[in-house]
């Protein structure tokens, strides 16, 4: 009777070390698989890429011989893209999440703004594009423009922001609160001095998402009318004479990186294929350098938030 | 002790009220969690609330500087008189704000902010727009003597509070709600994460106190209860039971649910 039991708890035991063992190299595979393809594409793109890369590719305008052919108003562009859609989506989504978190009263209305948030989320970027095409473009005139295509994008990463944001305010404990509240401080103090700094790494984490989905954004801006062909830049924001700032940059028509990529795959000439490897390279290093950039400041605020 | 605690008593003959609950009820959502409470506060004496677990004290207690109105769905009918001006601190027309500038809280776990040591006690000042370096300076060190910690810490103002030691960030607590001259200090359970020694550094401090402010305290302890308090009052499924002074309530308890859950046959 013992024996049989021992027998039978052996050969059960040994059961599930092979399953485990199964798991493991299942899930392994599943990893390699991913990594390998990723790793694979961006071998390819540096092969075929980094040999065009260089101080010329980056200062040239675009041309129509591929070697002469270089990105600069398109990587200025993205970035000046880039710096509308921060400056917009960044304070409008930090300020509804804080409301809808901290203030808003839980009912039907706020839910079904929830819903439709997280519905916004995961809408298609194209359906952003047409819609501020209509809007922007042809009922308030903006004209297709770097200010059209950052605010374009800002509401397109708006949602996404919104929703890590109030997910990073949801996780600070109610001990922080009471502790800020029972010290006789309004919600606004307690907000601001307690509750958002302390969500603030989660915030910025929601903000570094949505502005590195942003700067890939290729349809959007597409839908909107980006010229691949730019062969200038905007104004400099910055002026020789009084009053030294200009916002006529706003109004200038744009390329990015990400529509002159596209524009280049599709031309014939396996040089310009070269060319939009290396922008690609480039690009993920502007993506890759928004990613630094957050990760070094969730780091101070971490460090500033223990003292 | 007992002899001094008597003539203690006997000097306080003449209760003046600091506070007084009237017909109280609470609600969370549907479910009801204090009935008809009634209860006095006595100016500068340590008034404690014991019962078993879910008995509302602590309910009780965040009622008195309207904590329960940061979330939706509490509601409450009753009283409760805040003297010498007589106003029903739970009245609409009175600014929770302006009910927890006056009364302060000291909560079951030790909760600094994630700020120097300085920043914590400075808090509840700066909150009221105060500024002067020079008064806040004398005032943090006030508080930090006052909650028995300014030797310890007077080197590492700048220290996070997080660093100090769980006893030490309690005591750091208490000195951030006491900075701001509060007339009344709530403790919730003020021990209940910390070792014994610790504790006793607690209660020494809050018998102190009882010279200058006016303190309830929560209490699963019975033994801190009759420590460090002057009056007590004993709850049971949202009612206070009996209320009297502690040596009453310790040693000849009118009721014998009281006396069962003292003498630890209930609860």
């Amino acid at each position: 009777m013992d024996e049989g039991d021992d027998i039978h708890i052996g050969r059960h035991l040994q059961r599930r070390r092979r399953l485990e063992i199964v798991f493991v190299a299942a899930g392994l595979l599943c990893l390699i698989l991913g990594m390998l393809t990723l790793v694979t594409l961006f071998a390819e793109m540096a092969r075929q890429g980094l040999p065009r890369l260089g101080i010329d590719f980056l200062s040239r305008y675009p041309s129509r011989h591929a070697e002469l052919a270089g990105i600069l108003p398109a990587w200025v562009g993205s970035l000046a893209v880039m710096v509308v859609t921060a400056a917009t989506a960044v304070p409008l989504g930090v300020g509804a999440a804080v409301y809808l978190e901290e203030y808003a009263p839980r009912n039907l209305i706020t839910a079904l703004i929830e819903i439709n948030l997280t519905n916004l989320a995961g809408m298609p970027s194209i359906v952003f594009g047409l819609m501020a095409l209509g809007i922007f473009v042809f009922e308030f005139g903006l004209g297709r423009n770097i200010l059209t295509a950052g605010l374009t994008l800002a509401l397109l990463i708006l949602p996404i922001i919104i929703v890590t944001a109030r997910e990073a305010l949801r996780t600070v404990p109610d001990s922080l609160r009471e502790a800020a509240f029972a010290c006789g401080a309004s919600p606004w103090q307690a907000l601001r001095d307690h509750v958002v700094p302390a969500a603030g790494p989660g915030i910025l984490t929601g903000i570094i998402i949505g502005l590195a989905r942003a700067i890939g954004e290729t349809a959007p801006l597409i839908a909107l009318g980006a010229v691949s062909f730019v062969s200038f830049l905007p104004e400099s924001p910055i002026r020789g004479e009084f009053p030294f700032i200009s916002f006529d940059w706003l109004s200038a028509p744009f390329t990015a990186l990400p529509v002159q990529m596209f524009n280049w795959t599709t031309r014939p000439d396996p040089d310009f294929r070269a060319n939009a490897a290396a922008a690609a390279f480039v690009l993920v290093a502007m993506a890759l350098a928004i990613n630094g950039l957050a990760i070094w400041l969730r780091h101070r605020m971490r460090r500033e938030a223990r003292w | 002790m007992v002899v001094e605690r008597r003539q203690r008593d006997a000097a306080s003959a003449s209760p003046r009220l600091k506070a007084a609950v009237r017909d109280l009820s609470f609600y969370y959502d549907r479910q009801r969690a204090l009935s008809d409470v009634a209860l006095p506060i006595r100016e500068h004496r340590v008034t404690a609330l014991i019962g078993p677990s879910g008995c509302g004290k602590t309910t009780l207690l965040r009622c008195f500087n309207r904590m329960h109105d940061l979330y939706p769905g509490n509601r409450c009918t009753g009283e409760l008189r805040l003297y010498p001006d007589d106003i029903d601190l739970l009245s609409r027309d009175v600014d929770p704000i302006a009910v927890r500038m006056r009364i302060a809280m000291v909560f079951q776990k030790p909760n600094p902010f994630p700020r120097s040591v300085y920043e914590n006690v400075a808090y509840g000042l700066r909150v009221r727009g105060m500024r002067s370096r020079v008064v806040l300076d004398e005032r943090v060190e006030q508080a930090l003597r006052s909650a028995a910690l300014w030797d310890e810490v007077k080197d590492r103002l700048d220290a996070p509070g997080a660093s100090l030691s769980g006893g030490q960030q309690q005591r750091l607590c208490i000195a951030r709600a006491l900075a701001t001259d509060p007339e009344m200090v709530l403790f919730d359970e003020p021990t209940a994460a910390l070792d014994p020694v610790a504790t006793s550094n607690i209660e020494q401090l809050i018998s102190e106190l009882r010279s200058t402010v006016t303190i309830v305290i929560v209490t699963h302890n019975m033994q801190q209860a009759a420590r460090v308090s002057d009056d007590t009052a004993y709850m049971y499924l949202g009612r206070v039971v009996e209320f009297g002074t502690t040596d009453e309530i310790f040693i000849r308890p009118r009721m014998k649910q009281t006396e069962d859950y003292i003498t630890g046959r209930f609860g």
